[in-house]
């Protein structure tokens, strides 16, 4: 694909950079004038930051259209060493341009109902100075975000990667001081960023890879070398892209932090880690779509990981009770979806799926969101607030938790307008037609019919698993009667907080037009960037055979969750006693923690600390300690002439001048 | 008389005023000695300078004198000190500078 550089005449290349600038502009506005200008002015800042990266956004969507060539708009020189040249350039063509889309526009809704969601949060855990800090945080995840997403070479897209990375650990670790023990959210973060840490180091491979036997790093030079160079090296590049994918989009094996990332605030696990950050894995796949078809064995693993990890994900949703939990699992289950799709070839399908699952999981965690502080302002009127949850966090194990769904029960009376949008969102994601979710996931499960049966199969199957622990969760949340006291007096939110909902609801509704099969816009946008594009014609069988699948998830979960009253909290779950030990399993997500713990962190840890204490403080110390103590030693010894004696010192004296008068003599 | 009979005054002397700063405790009866050391080696400086028929050993004779004056002044003054303090001038109980 050729591309053009821009030139001064061009509107859209003096736009571009200001997409990435406003949000830069938002949070240096924030940073040195936030704690002057009060709450309203501040999230007013940053979400303006965002929307005008929105509207930017927009704007070079409307000027690139029908433009076949990327531009290339070139900000600064970076490093440049003999032959190898590396920019911070700007590459804006559609598929960047999509994602730019996404992430200010999703990212924008989000920064608007964080401002009322935040006003609460930061009361409910006792330090409101923290407001600020928080809009810093959020504009600086946006800045990486499109630093990411517009990068022109692998390593300026590091960078982003980087970013948006560190904006997840800063703001899991939100709360640092709060969770179980004081602890439990600083743990959460730190987990985050390990586990990510790992996968970056395989990105980071793949770059020093690509650079060994490239030669460079630039988008369109690397894809141009690709089909030239021995398989081998491709392999490698793409395997180890993978594991850099596994673990910013919590795939199989890396996906383990994702689900504890849930300390973070509301906003935080909607924007970062559902709607956007989550999904750049599957943006590096399809950004790089030239390398990995040049390596078939590649992206069969990248399907097989895809689609095993939308499978566990999915069987370990239908175990969990805490309402952000459910959909954590269920994030990865779909982001496992999409990375399956991109495994296969069908990038667009995959970025489709990207893109309705933005609007679709972002409005079920801001509704859960919402479903939280209902909860919260429930249990404070009930009257039976325990001291122990005044001082933030959630100290006490007895403590009540308002995200435990076995406490939640018949809100759909008391928020009915969460109700209400939680239930689209539950239904785009579940697959129902016509809505968002139907549409992706159904070009994804057709493309899978045609690349490999048994990932079909087990994408089918997890289907079928999300329509069920969805449907579980509405008729565990807004159904029945309410089983706590919280529950029975919670209330609906302030509009700002329903407002975006609304907005992200309708999104959830229409987003299916974005590539209605027989128009298929989408596809057609991205066509430039995504040589060798799987495409998919709607498939009827295809279609019924998936909606049937949701269909029967939602009506088992009806059947199981919603015709019988559950009773008090401390019951056992409905399906524990017909699945046993399977759903004793889920409920402790497989035990992958415990055997990460016993496998790597355990051995890890043991290792450390024999190096600790053999090399470290046996050795090194020891070197250290020995030359102090032989030094000690001697002028103990020595002193001993210093006795303080004036005569001893001049028999000293006498014996050095007869010894020297003797050698001088006798020489 | 030949030159051997200064020289081993001088010896003898110079080993009295050796043994005498070695063996002795009074701090006073070790200056003493000291100055026997001095006179040993001017008693030498002499003898050679009039040996040699040159000025220069006598010279320093002078030199040595007037060192081993000011440096008795300075002496017997810490010694005063050292007695206001202590009330013995026993060289021995000045031990306190010790490793």
């Amino acid at each position: 694909m050729a591309t053009i550089l821009a030139n001064e005449a061009n509107w859209a290349a003096t736009l571009a950079p200001w997409v990435i600038f406003s949000p830069l502009i938002g949070l240096l506005l924030n940073l040195l004038f936030g704690l002057r200008w009060g709450e309203r002015v501040t999230g007013f800042v940053a979400s303006l930051a965002s929307v005008a990266s929105f509207a930017l956004a927009v704007a070079l969507g409307i000027a690139i259209r029908g433009q076949h060539e990327a531009l290339i708009v070139p900000l600064a020189d970076w490093i440049s060493v003999g032959s190898f040249d590396v920019q911070w350039a700007l590459r804006v063509d559609s598929l960047s341009v999509m994602m730019m889309l996404v992430v200010a526009g999703v990212g924008a809704i989000i920064h608007v109902y964080a401002t009322g969601y935040m006003h609460s949060d930061v009361r409910h855990n006792g330090d409101p100075g923290r407001y600020r800090r928080f809009f810093v945080y959020f504009n600086l995840f946006i800045l990486a975000m499109l630093v990411l997403v517009s990068a022109d070479n692998y390593l300026m897209l590091f960078v982003g990667w980087e970013g948006v990375g560190l904006c997840s650990y800063l703001l899991i670790g939100f709360w640092f001081e709060g969770g179980a023990g004081g602890i439990a959210n600083a743990k959460a973060a730190k987990k985050a960023f390990v586990v990510n840490r790992i996968g970056d180091f395989g990105l980071l491979l793949a770059i020093f890879i690509m650079f060994w036997s490239f030669g460079t790093l630039q988008f369109d030079a690397v894809f141009a070398q690709a089909g030239q160079v021995f398989p081998g090296i491709i392999l490698a590049i793409t395997l180890f892209m993978l594991l850099g994918v596994s673990g910013k989009s919590a795939q199989l094996p890396l996906y383990v932090w994702l689900p504890d990332a849930m300390a973070g605030p509301t906003p935080v696990s909607a924007l970062i880690h559902a709607a956007t950050m989550v999904t750049a894995g599957v943006y590096l796949i399809a950004r790089s779509s030239a390398l990995f078809l040049a390596a078939p064995a590649a992206q069969a693993a990248v399907m097989w990981v895809g689609a095993l990890t939308a499978l566990l994900a999915a069987t370990i949703a239908v175990g969990q009770f805490d309402i952000k939990k459910v959909l954590a699992y269920s994030t990865i289950s779909q982001l496992g979806f999409m990375v399956a799709a991109v495994g296969m070839g069908a990038f667009s399908a995959g970025m489709f799926h990207l893109t309705t699952h933005a609007f679709f999981k972002a409005l079920l965690f801001l509704a859960a969101g919402s479903v939280i502080l209902g909860m919260e302002r429930g249990h404070e009127d009930a009257g039976d607030h325990e001291l122990a949850t005044a001082g933030g966090g959630h100290e006490d194990a007895h403590a009540f938790d308002p995200q435990d769904m076995r406490n939640m029960g018949g809100l759909q009376r008391r928020m009915p307008w969460t109700m209400g949008v939680y239930l689209v969102g539950a239904l785009a994601l579940s697959g129902i037609a016509p809505l968002a979710g139907f549409f992706s996931k159904d070009e994804i499960l057709g493309a899978a019919r045609e690349v490999s049966l048994p990932v079909f199969i087990i994408l089918v199957i997890s289907a079928f698993l999300t329509a069920f622990y969805m449907g579980r969760q509405i008729f565990m949340v807004f159904f029945g009667k309410p089983r706590s006291a919280a529950a029975d007096h919670s209330s609906e939110s302030k509009p700002i907080i329903v407002a975006p909902l609304v907005i992200l609801a309708i999104l959830s509704v229409l987003g299916g037009v974005l590539n209605l099969p027989g128009v298929y816009w989408l596809e057609h946008w991205l066509e430039p960037v995504l040589a060798g594009n799987l495409a998919v014609e709607f498939e009827l069988p295809v279609a019924l055979l998936s909606l049937a699948v949701a269909l029967t998830g939602l009506l088992l979960a009806w059947g199981v969750y919603g015709k019988r009253s559950l009773g008090s909290p401390e019951n056992p779950d409905p399906l524990a006693k017909p699945m046993g030990g399977l759903f004793t399993a889920a409920q402790h997500k497989w035990w992958v923690d415990e055997l990460y713990q016993a496998v790597f962190v355990h051995p890890f840890e043991r290792i450390s600390l024999w190096l600790a204490g053999t090399f470290d403080q046996g050795g090194i110390d020891g070197v250290a300690n020995g030359l102090g103590a032989l030094t000690r030693t001697l002028s103990n010894w020595w002193s001993k002439f210093q006795n303080g004696f004036v005569r001893s010192y001049a028999l000293a004296v006498v014996f050095g001048m007869v010894a020297i008068l003797a050698f001088l003599v006798l020489r | 008389m030949p030159l051997a009979y200064y020289i081993g005054l001088s010896a003898v002397m110079f080993i009295l005023g050796i043994m005498g700063v070695l063996l002795r405790r009074n701090a006073l009866v070790v200056f003493m000695s000291l100055e026997l050391i001095f006179n040993s080696a001017n008693l030498l400086f002499i003898t050679f300078a009039s040996y040699y028929q040159l000025l220069a050993g006598q010279i320093m004779v002078f030199f040595v004198m007037t060192v081993a004056a000011a440096e008795v002044a300075v002496g017997l003054a810490l010694m005063v000190e050292i007695f206001r303090t202590k009330n013995t001038i026993n060289i021995d109980q000045m031990s306190q500078m010790k490793g």
